[in-house]
This record gives structure tokens, C-alpha cells and sequence, in this order.
């Protein structure tokens, strides 16, 4: 299938709920941190949705993404239970790190999240790893690695880059470029801010897309998905994107004179959802009351988040030293 | 004598060592941040610019080791590590190259580096964003590690630690960072290798590190209302340890506890214990060793459980009980 090949309305209409759901969770989160009830550091993804929506909108259930500190929009768009991410964000036992992780520490084995790591390019490497596990096991799956334009100044990026292309891994690097790292902007960080073309030294295609645009998104990650299914090798995709809250937390760092307000501003303007729906309602894809449909259903599930999180028990003492091992 | 917090004594002591020494710069992530490492680095851009304080890309292990050439071409770098758990992708430019190049040359080459790390855990961050290694750093031979209690060795011994000509980890806790405490403006050190007598006491020696012995000096407290008088020795060096210092005071009480931040498992308390078990003194002893340390797990995330998994003042009390009155299997 070429990148061009037409996409499925269904397929449109899922990952416009898709990121709507990020959307609606991520501002609950966020009033829950401010009131106290999340306590945990999380770190938002609203802005973004897009980049974790199309990626994942190309991917099966039996392909692996791995996650980072800012995990939220990669769970939910891998097809992981709102309600048991929500319970995480409480600490509680019902939580799909049963408390022990956080917001920064997130998993869902069963749908191919097998962790998230709150250490820059933690996880580059093991979505390599897993994508060597493919290939010894004759499996067409194929690993994505989530990771920050931060994530591009450790070094063992450069390795896995360089290791997978060797070996011809099916594992996709998708670096989410919105500008930052921390308090830093990306110009005080990377010598050459094209991340894309940092994949061409290791004989790997790297290309930059609108990372807040789901449908161009999608159509690299379709694009890098059945190369590597087909045995071709690794990709990098960079997706220029923006967050709009601070690095961690509900605030918007403009106060802190890190940032402009004019710059969020703009790419406020350049809402991924807004962009989507306006795509799709001119195409005759989406009315708004099925528009509202989805806010509604999904507000709901929201509210049905919280609720399970805060029903879910505490952690109990006996807890404490469990699973250090396997048993 | 003025009293200023933990924390300001660290930038007041950064502050005069750049203006007194040309050799002396800071580099790492977050030194131009307000939040990054608390308030330690502030004004410091404004006053010495980005020649001298340099904040970084997320790159641990090359700004590791471009402190360490840094430092045998002359410079005196102060090396931070906004939170301990980074220092890991490091480990190999500290381990294998800065602790080694003195002895590994024979003596010719010394790098003089501080590498100042931080405890940062708590508030649900879970297990990467908490660690305490100074264990960890003691076990390499060629490194010095220092982890102040107070502000006033917080000054003391980072200017000890610039002034080194050997790599010394410098070590200190967030929550340490509010503490007040008398400091003088001018500078001066405390000598590398040294512990402090905090409190006299007849019945029980506790040895503590970092923020457990501030937490000492509050068991220390609570235990007297019955009537136990614990000596409180807070170790500030980690390597070298003051083992005068601590041999001294277990002769007299003949009961100790030991207090470290870190895992017990292989940590502090299991070095300082085997040096009493290997000395005259392990015959003296009137009861086992008691250990407050964490227990061999990674931090968890909910509160619920970081409430039992960091020790504090209480577990101290019940440490020194149990070298009073304790059933020992
Ligand atoms: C090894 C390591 N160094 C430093 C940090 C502190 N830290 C947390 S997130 C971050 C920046 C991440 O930026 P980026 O990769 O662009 O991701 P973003 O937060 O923008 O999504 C840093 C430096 C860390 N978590 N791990
Ligand atoms: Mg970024």
C-alpha cells in the first residue's frame, strides 16, 4: 500500500474519538493535579494527540510500543483501559502499574505497551530489542519507540540507530519534536534541530511530518510500518508538535518566562483536533451531532475513570516488597 | 552568625568559589533553570555567563567526560547531576576514567572534579526518580564521597570538594534543601573525611548520613523522654570514613545504629557494621547492630507505600529500642 492509498472513514472517525479521549482525560488529569487528588508528576500530552493517534492508528495489537515519561496519549492510543490508567495516576491498586509505578511508569502488557521510562531514551534501546526478538522469532510484528526531541541528545540514540539499521530491525523511532526539553529550547540542546536527517548517516529513510496533523502522521507510520513488516529495515519519523502545558504539570510555563505567549498561542491555533474534525466534517465524514456524540460518550468515560480510580484500594503494607522478583 | 537555608549556602558557596577561583565552572542540566535543581544556581548566569555556567543537553555521559578533560587540562569543574537516577548513563565516564586516571598513570595525572548529585525522591516519582547511590559511589576506589547534613557543611564541604584535586561526589538530599542553619559568609572548609559529634549520649551510638541525621538528632530527642541518651555522629564523608570518630563513641556505648538513606543491602550501614565486626570492638558490643536503611526494593510510586518505604526519625527510635530491649533471634 502506498502512502497515498486511501484511509477507511472508520479508521478517521477512531482516531478522531481517539484523540479526543486524550484530550478530555488529559484536562481532567489536570485539574486533578491542580486540586490536590493526583499526586503523581505527570507529564501532559495535550497538544500532541495527534502523533501518538495516527502512529498507533498503523500498528496491530501484537505490535509493541514502548513509552516515555509523557506516556498518557501512547497508552490510551495503543488501546489501553482509560480506567486502570486513571487508577495509576492515583497511586491505587487497581492501576495497570498496581501503584508501584506512576505516571511516568505505565504499562499494558496485553495490548503491546510493555512499559513506559521516566529515563531520557530509556526505552530506544528495548524497542530495538524487542524488534530483534521479531526477527529471531520470524514474527511480522514490529516495535515503535516513542521518544522526545530531548531524547535525541543521549547518545545511545545515535546506537540503536545505528544497531537496527544494521540488522534490518522492524522497530520505527518516532521522535515527537515539540521544541522543548525541560526548560530548553531545542536550539539550546541540538547543534542541527533536523532530527529527520539524523537517521540518513546510518543508511535509514527519516522524514519530518506535521506531527499535528493525525492524517499525515498516520500515512508515515502506515508508510514505515509495512516497510519494516516486509523486512525492510528501520525508519525515523520526526513530528513537529507542541505542548501546550509546562514540562510537568497543568501550568503553561509562560509565566516563567521560558516560553512566549504569542508561540503558544500559535499553536494553539494549530489545534490537532480542531484541524481533524475540520478535515472530516468538509468531507461529509462527521456530522456535528456525531461530533457531540463523541464528547459526550467520552466525558462520560472520563467521569467513569475517575470513579474506578478513586474506588480502586491503596496499596497495602505487604505490597511494599513484592514483585522484585519473579516468583 | 547568620542563619541562611541548605540551599543558599550551596549558591553562596558557588558564588564565591567562581568569583575566587577562574578555575572553577558549573556545567550540567538545569543550572539556568528556576526549578531544576531547587534555588542552588541562582543569579549565577547573570553574574559569570555561559562560559562559565553551562547548561546542557540531556547528554550524561559525554558532559561527564568532558568534565573529566576538562579538569586534567586545568579547569576545576563542578559537575551537577540534577537527580541521582541520571548519573547511571555517566557511571562509565566515573567509574572507569575519573576515578581511575590518577592511579592508572601512576600518580602523574589527577582530575579535580566535583560531581554533585542530588537526591530527589518522594511524591509518588517512583523508581527512577529517587535513588540515593552513595554506596554505589563509596565501593569505586579513587572517589571521595561527601553527603552534608547541615547548611553549614554544605558550604564547608563543597568548597573542600572544588578545592580537592580528586574527583569527590558530592552528594545532598532535596529535603535538605529548606533546613536553616548558622553559616559564615566567608568562605571555608570542612574537612574531607571527618564526621561530626552532633549529640553525647551514654547508651547507644547512631551513626547517620544525609538527611537521616537530621533525623538522628530527632530520635535522639524522642528517646529521651525515656530516659535513652543515644550519641549522634553524623558521618558527612562517606569515603574516607571518620572511623576514629565512630570506634570511639561505640567503645563507650557499646550499641550501635546505623542510619543511611540508601538500600541496606551492600550499603553504608553494612560497611560501617563490618568495620566494628572486624575491629576489638565486636566483643564489646551489648547487642547486635541495627541498620535503618531502605529495604531491598525499588521506590514505589504511592504514598501509601512511600510512607513505609522511607525511614525517618520513628524507625530510628525503634532501631535503638531494639538494641536496648530487643529479642534477637
Ligand atoms: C537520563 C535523564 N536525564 C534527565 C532527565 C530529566 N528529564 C526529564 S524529561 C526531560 C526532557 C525530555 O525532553 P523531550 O525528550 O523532548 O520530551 P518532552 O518532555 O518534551 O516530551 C529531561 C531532561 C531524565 N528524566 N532522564
Ligand atoms: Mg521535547
Amino acid at each position: 500500500m502506498s502512502a497515498e492509498a486511501p484511509i477507511p472513514d472508520a479508521a478517521l472517525l477512531g482516531m478522531h474519538q481517539n484523540m479526543v479521549r486524550i484530550r478530555k482525560f488529559e484536562e481532567k488529569v489536570a485539574d486533578l493535579v491542580t486540586s490536590g487528588e493526583i499526586i503523581t508528576p505527570c507529564h501532559l500530552y495535550i497538544g500532541q494527540e495527534a502523533v501518538a493517534t495516527g502512529v498507533c492508528a498503523s500498528l496491530r495489537v501484537d505490535d509493541y510500543v514502548f513509552s516515555t515519561h509523557r506516556s498518557h496519549g501512547h497508552y490510551l492510543s495503543k488501546g489501553g483501559d482509560g480506567k486502570r490508567l486513571m487508577a495509576e495516576l492515583y497511586c491505587r491498586a487497581n492501576g495497570c502499574s498496581r501503584g508501584k509505578g506512576g505516571s511516568m511508569h505505565i504499562t499494558s502488557p496485553d495490548i503491546g505497551l510493555p512499559g513506559s521510562s521516566a529515563i531520557v531514551a530509556g526505552t530506544i534501546p528495548i524497542a530495538v530489542g524487542s524488534a530483534l526478538s521479531f526477527s529471531i522469532q520470524k514474527r511480522d510484528s514490529v516495535s515503535v519507540s516513542f521518544f522526545g526531541d530531548g531524547a535525541v541528545d543521549e547518545g545511545v540514540f545515535y546506537e540503536s540507530l545505528n544497531f537496527s539499521a544494521l540488522k534490518r530491525l522492524p522497530v520505527i523511532f518516532i521522535c515527537e519534536n515539540n521544541l522543548y526539553s525541560t526548560h530548553m529550547p531545542i536550539s539550546d540542546c541540538i547543534s542541527d534541530t533536523q532530527i529527520y536527517k539524523k537517521a540518513e548517516p546510518f543508511n535509514m529513510p527519516g522524514l519530518r511530518v506535521d506531527g499535528n496533523d493525525a492524517i499525515e502522521v498516520f500515512r508515515a507510520a502506515r508508510w514505515a510500518v509495512e516497510r519494516a513488516r516486509a523486512g525492510e529495515g528501520p525508519a525515523l519519523i520526526e513530528c513537529m508538535t507542541y505542548r501546550w502545558r509546562g514540562h510537568v504539570g497543568p501550568n503553561y510555563d509562560i509565566d516563567k518566562g521560558l516560553r512566549s505567549e504569542d508561540e503558544l498561542k500559535y499553536w494553539m491555533s494549530r489545534c490537532p483536533i480542531k484541524f481533524l474534525e475540520e478535515t472530516l466534517i468538509e468531507r461529509g465524514v462527521l456530522s456535528l451531532s456525531d461530533k457531540r456524540q463523541v464528547y459526550e460518550k467520552i466525558e462520560e468515560e472520563v467521569e467513569d475513570a475517575v470513579a474506578f480510580a478513586k474506588g480502586g484500594p491503596f496499596p497495602e503494607e505487604r505490597d511494599l516488597s513484592k514483585d522484585v522478583f519473579k516468583m | 552568625m547568620r542563619v541562611i537555608s541548605y540551599s543558599k549556602a550551596i549558591n553562596e558557596t558557588l558564588h564565591q568559589m567562581m568569583e575566587r577561583d577562574d578555575r572553577v565552572f558549573l556545567i550540567g542540566q538545569g543550572v539556568t533553570s528556576p526549578w531544576y535543581v531547587g534555588a542552588t544556581t541562582s543569579d549565577l548566569l547573570q553574574r559569570f555567563g555561559t562560559q562559565r555556567v553551562i547548561d546542557t543537553p540531556v547528554s550524561e555521559c559525554a558532559i561527564t567526560g568532558a568534565s573529566v578533560g576538562a579538569a586534567l587540562a586545568g579547569m576545576r569543574p563542578i559537575l551537577v547531576h540534577p537527580r541521582m537516577d541520571f548519573i547511571y548513563y555517566a557511571m562509565d565516564q566515573i567509574a572507569n576514567h575519573a576515578a581511575n586516571w590518577h592511579y592508572m598513570f601512576g600518580g602523574q595525572l589527577s582530575v579535580p572534579m566535583t560531581i554533585w548529585g542530588i537526591i530527589n525522591r518522594g511524591g509518588e516519582q517512583a523508581a527512577q526518580h529517587s535513588q540515593a547511590l552513595q554506596a554505589i559511589f563509596g565501593h569505586l576506589p579513587g572517589l571521595k564521597v561527601v553527603m552534608p547534613s547541615t547548611p553549614y557543611d554544605a558550604k564547608g564541604l563543597l568548597v573542600s570538594s572544588i578545592e580537592d584535586d580528586n574527583p569527590v561526589v558530592y552528594i545532598d538530599d532535596r529535603w535538605l534543601y529548606e533546613i536553616m542553619g548558622d553559616v559564615p559568609e566567608e568562605l571555608y572548609t570542612v574537612p574531607i573525611g571527618k564526621g561530626a559529634l552532633r549529640r553525647r549520649g551514654r547508651d547507644v551510638t547512631v551513626v547517620a548520613t544525609s538527611y537521616m541525621a537530621q533525623e538522628a538528632i530527632k530520635a535522639a530527642g524522642i528517646l529521651e523522654e525515656d530516659d535513652i541518651s543515644a550519641e549522634v555522629i553524623d558521618l558527612r564523608s562517606i569515603k574516607p570514613i571518620d572511623e576514629d570518630l565512630i570506634f570511639d563513641s561505640v567503645r563507650k556505648t557499646r550499641r550501635l545504629v546505623v542510619a543511611d538513606g540508601g538500600w541496606k543491602t551492600y550499603g553504608v550501614a553494612a560497611e560501617i557494621s563490618a568495620k566494628i565486626g572486624e575491629s576489638g570492638l565486636f566483643n564489646r558490643l551489648k547487642a547486635p547492630i541495627t541498620r535503618v536503611c531502605l529495604p531491598d526494593v525499588p521506590a514505589p510510586a504511592s504514598l501509601a507505600l512511600e510512607q513505609i518505604y522511607y525511614k525517618n526519625a520513628m524507625d530510628i527510635v525503634d532501631g535503638v529500642k531494639m538494641t536496648i530491649g530487643g529479642d534477637y533471634v
